[in-house]
């Protein structure tokens, strides 16, 4: 009977049935769900959230070495987190079938960027496989573990969002069980790139390269639909399922073993063809090699390169080709507020954005939830650039000489993954930052995944704790203080004091995500109407709790979890407890 | 197009949290019981945090695309008044929209960035010709239980699609814990049967 999953599920279920005892990776959307599903297979799988991508990508590669059939899973941003491992990687080639899976985020979802990790298949000249439904994002797991071990290569497979979370049947089989000799072959030539072994393998991954265009010729993953001759479509990944219903009477080659390019395949669909149009999302790699081989196609002239496709876009796109005015769907406008996602009631990060908007500073902020402190009206984050990047970019602005004081801003698993060596860069290089670590206990964001400061790994084994505040000394950091976020009073004082230290601080502000608790912070609230002077301060808060519009602010009982901030903030001691004042 | 006459679209609006989510499994797994080919499509991550979510789901003999063109879906749900107007665009001009009385005020308008429609009912009836308008959270709160509200929606929901109240009733036994099952399947009929 076949299971309704999603990409990612039916990815872990692959992995299963493909044998692998090693699985290793780090948060982050849209990819998560692959390593939190093959989780629950712990008792033959393996499987730990490593503190990076990078981290991650070589405990799996040695695994793979060792002689075990291994994963990796990473969102695409990840991959250039781990690109320094899977480079080299690519010469020294693999033993047991090893699979890095990374999830792209075409029209970001949920992402600070938009790239295509199929750039990276070329560039790393390791084979990729591109799923376009749950079905082959199981199947092409198998494939591509096939593929690994027998010729000796890292595998790509790339999945993107409305992959990775779209649902579709899956018809699953038995997990295979082969009895493997596990223990690392000692040849140093083979695993030791020193340059003169090194070249020796450089000319190796041309060679595979050749093997592996055949391979990819020969692949069920690949195949010819020949439908009506006048128009043929080369397409892969999701976008395969917007042209079936877009141009449903054209011949499409679909790829699913996308690089090395089957070349062959693809001179024989664009004989067979009048007119070639190739289809594919984000970056126009499948038309340059397709022009790149003297066969005239379109592509970018018709289909977007930017954000994702859909069959609205596709739609548009074949009435330009046909010559008519793409019929444009407008809906009905109506003035409807925005609304954009918000920090949760009750979130701790508020506490630490209420108090940094009281000072006029440069804050470097991280990817998180946190990011969110960058909107209206907490509006308290000036930059984002990448994990880690929060601490990194304090040291710079300090050091650039920007006039105003600097604070640095980054979660707790944000600073396990890349925020230590920022750290140690500005104890180091004597800065005088203040860098604040958002320490919810907790990765957040991705959906609670647990990390070297939750004391439980994900194979559910209790862990010992890492200390952020020891790790700040280690250092080379003198000022080190943790503070409750939900004090605003604390907080306030402790921000200021240490943006005037003129040496460099870190501050932990500590308090556990109320999401993943699922527990009340403290009394819900309420707003006695007859004290409140309607100043709106608590609004500035931008608690979804807590309802402006009318002259007095409603705090709703289905969302405030007694966090106790708006009644901190309030001028006018309006805001109570409920149970304490008042008739509620 | 033949596949587009024949695959059947559906699609949830509300705000993360309202449990969108279980209630796009219960309409894939509805349809399934039903036989169908399904895919869904849902957002995680970022959007979810308090933010406007949208799960979409398909159902035919074959489907291939997991989202849904404009103009295409034969049923819109959603949990909250503004949301269905946001995604007003998805429905087939005869479609059915279904909405939850409910109003979330968004913190652009707390914070008065931006208004909310005062006359949202009218502007719901002007813009959904074919609607069935019902304060499901207070239905779900007469049950003993706001969260089931999702469920009071499927059940009015269900009926602009064609697929039988068995299916329906086995995907929601099969998507909930089995202390909630009763009270969920009432929830769906009060949904079913509101008039």
């Amino acid at each position: 009977m076949k299971q309704l999953m999603s990409g990612n599920e039916a990815i872990a279920r692959g992995a299963y049935e493909a044998g692998v005892t090693v699985a290793t990776g780090y948060p982050g959307t849209p990819s998560t769900e692959i390593l939190e599903n093959l989780s629950k297979e712990k008792s033959e799988v393996y499987c730990e959230w490593s503190p990076n991508e990078k981290v991650a990508f070589e405990v799996s590669a040695a695994a793979s070495l060792a002689g075990v059939r291994s994963i990796v899973t990473m969102k695409h941003v990840g991959l250039n987190v781990a690109a320094d491992p899977l480079m080299t990687l690519s010469y020294l080639g693999v033993v047991g079938g090893f699979v890095a899976c990374v999830a792209d985020d075409p029209g970001m979802h949920s992402s600070q960027n938009e790239q295509d990790t199929r750039q990276y298949a070329r560039f790393a000249k390791v084979p990729i496989f591109e799923p376009s439904d749950s079905q082959e994002a199981r199947d092409f797991m198998l494939m591509a573990m096939e593929v690994s071990e027998k010729y000796n290569t890292p595998v790509i497979l790339r999945s993107t969002t409305r992959v990775s979370h779209s649902r579709s049947l899956v018809e699953i089989g038995e997990r295979i069980s082969t009895r493997r000799e596990i223990g690392l072959e000692k040849n140093p030539p083979r695993f030791v790139p020193i340059p003169v072994w090194g070249r020796v393998m450089r000319n190796k991954v041309e060679d595979r390269l050749k093997l592996l265009t055949g391979a990819s010729e020969a692949s069920s993953a690949n195949r010819i639909e020949w439908r009506s001759r006048s128009l043929g479509i080369v397409t892969a990944s999701i976008a395969y399922q917007y042209v079936r219903e877009v141009w449903p009477e054209a011949s499409v080659l679909k790829l699913g073993f996308s690089y090395p390019f089957p070349d062959a395949l693809i001179r024989e669909f664009a004989l067979g063809a009048q007119h070639v149009l190739v289809v594919e999302e984000l970056d126009d790699i499948l038309e340059q090699h397709i022009k790149a081989l003297g066969i005239s196609c379109q592509g970018r002239d018709y289909v977007p390169g930017i954000g994702e496709l859909s069959i609205d876009r596709l739609l548009a796109s074949r009435a330009m080709m046909d010559g008519r005015v793409p019929k444009v769907q407008k809906p009905a406008e109506f003035a409807l507020p925005d609304r954009p996602p918000v920090l949760c009631p009750g979130c701790p990060h508020r506490g630490i954005f209420s108090a940094l908007g009281r000072h006029d500073v440069v804050v470097a902020g991280d990817i998180g939830c946190y990011s969110l402190g960058a909107f209206k009206p907490l509006d308290r984050m000036d930059t984002v650039l990448c994990m880690g990047a929060g601490v990194s970019m304090a040291h710079g602005f300090d050091k650039a000489g920007d006039p105003k004081k600097i604070v640095g801003i980054v979660g707790d698993s944000t600073f396990f993954h890349s925020g230590i060596t920022g750290l140690l860069d500005i104890a180091y290089n004597k800065g005088r930052s203040t860098i604040i670590v958002l320490d919810n206990r907790t990765t957040a964001m991705t959906g609670h995944q647990d990390n070297p400061g939750t004391g439980r790994t994900l194979m559910g084994d209790a862990t010992p704790v890492v200390s952020i505040e020891a790790i700040g000394r280690a250092c080379g950091i003198r000022r080190v203080e943790t503070i409750n976020p939900y004090d605003l009073e604390e907080t306030q004082r402790v921000i200021s004091r240490e943006l005037e230290a003129g040496e460099p601080s870190l501050i932990i502000s500590r308090a556990p995500c109320p999401l993943r608790e699922r527990s009340r912070v403290g009394e819900m609230r309420k707003v006695e109407a007859e004290k409140c002077k309607s100043c709106k301060i608590c609004l500035k808060l931008a608690c979804p709790a807590l309802e402006g519009g009318a002259e007095v602010p409603k705090i709703s009982e289905y969302l405030c979890i007694g966090c106790g901030l708006c009644q901190q903030v309030c001028p006018a001691g309006a805001i109570t407890a409920k149970g304490r004042a008042g008739n509620g | 197009m033949d596949n587009e006459a024949e695959t059947k679209s559906v699609v949830l609006a509300g705000v993360g949290g309202q449990g969108i989510l279980l209630a796009s499994g219960i309409v894939a797994r509805a349809a399934m019981q039903a036989g169908y080919d399904v895919k869904t499509n849902e957002v995680h991550g970022m959007a979810q945090r308090g933010g406007s979510v949208v799960a979409q789901i398909r159902f035919g003999t074959k489907v291939y695309s997991p989202l849904v063109p404009m103009g295409t879906a034969r049923v819109l749900g959603a949990l909250e008044q503004t949301e269905a107007l946001r995604y007003s665009g998805y429905l087939a001009k005869d479609g059915l929209a279904v909405v939850n009385a409910q109003t979330i005020v968004p913190v652009t308008v707390s914070m008065g960035a931006a208004r909310y429609p005062e006359n949202i009912e009218a502007l719901l009836r002007n813009a959904f010709p074919r609607m069935i308008y019902l304060d499901a959270a207070s239905k779900a709160v007469e049950l003993g239980e706001i969260r089931t509200a999702n469920i009071v929606l499927l059940g009015a929901l269900s009926r602009g699609l064609d697929l039988q109240e068995a299916a329906w009733r086995e995907a929601i036994a099969s998507s909930v814990k089995e202390k909630f099952r009763d009270l969920n399947l009432k929830a769906f009929d009060i949904g079913r049967n509101f008039k």
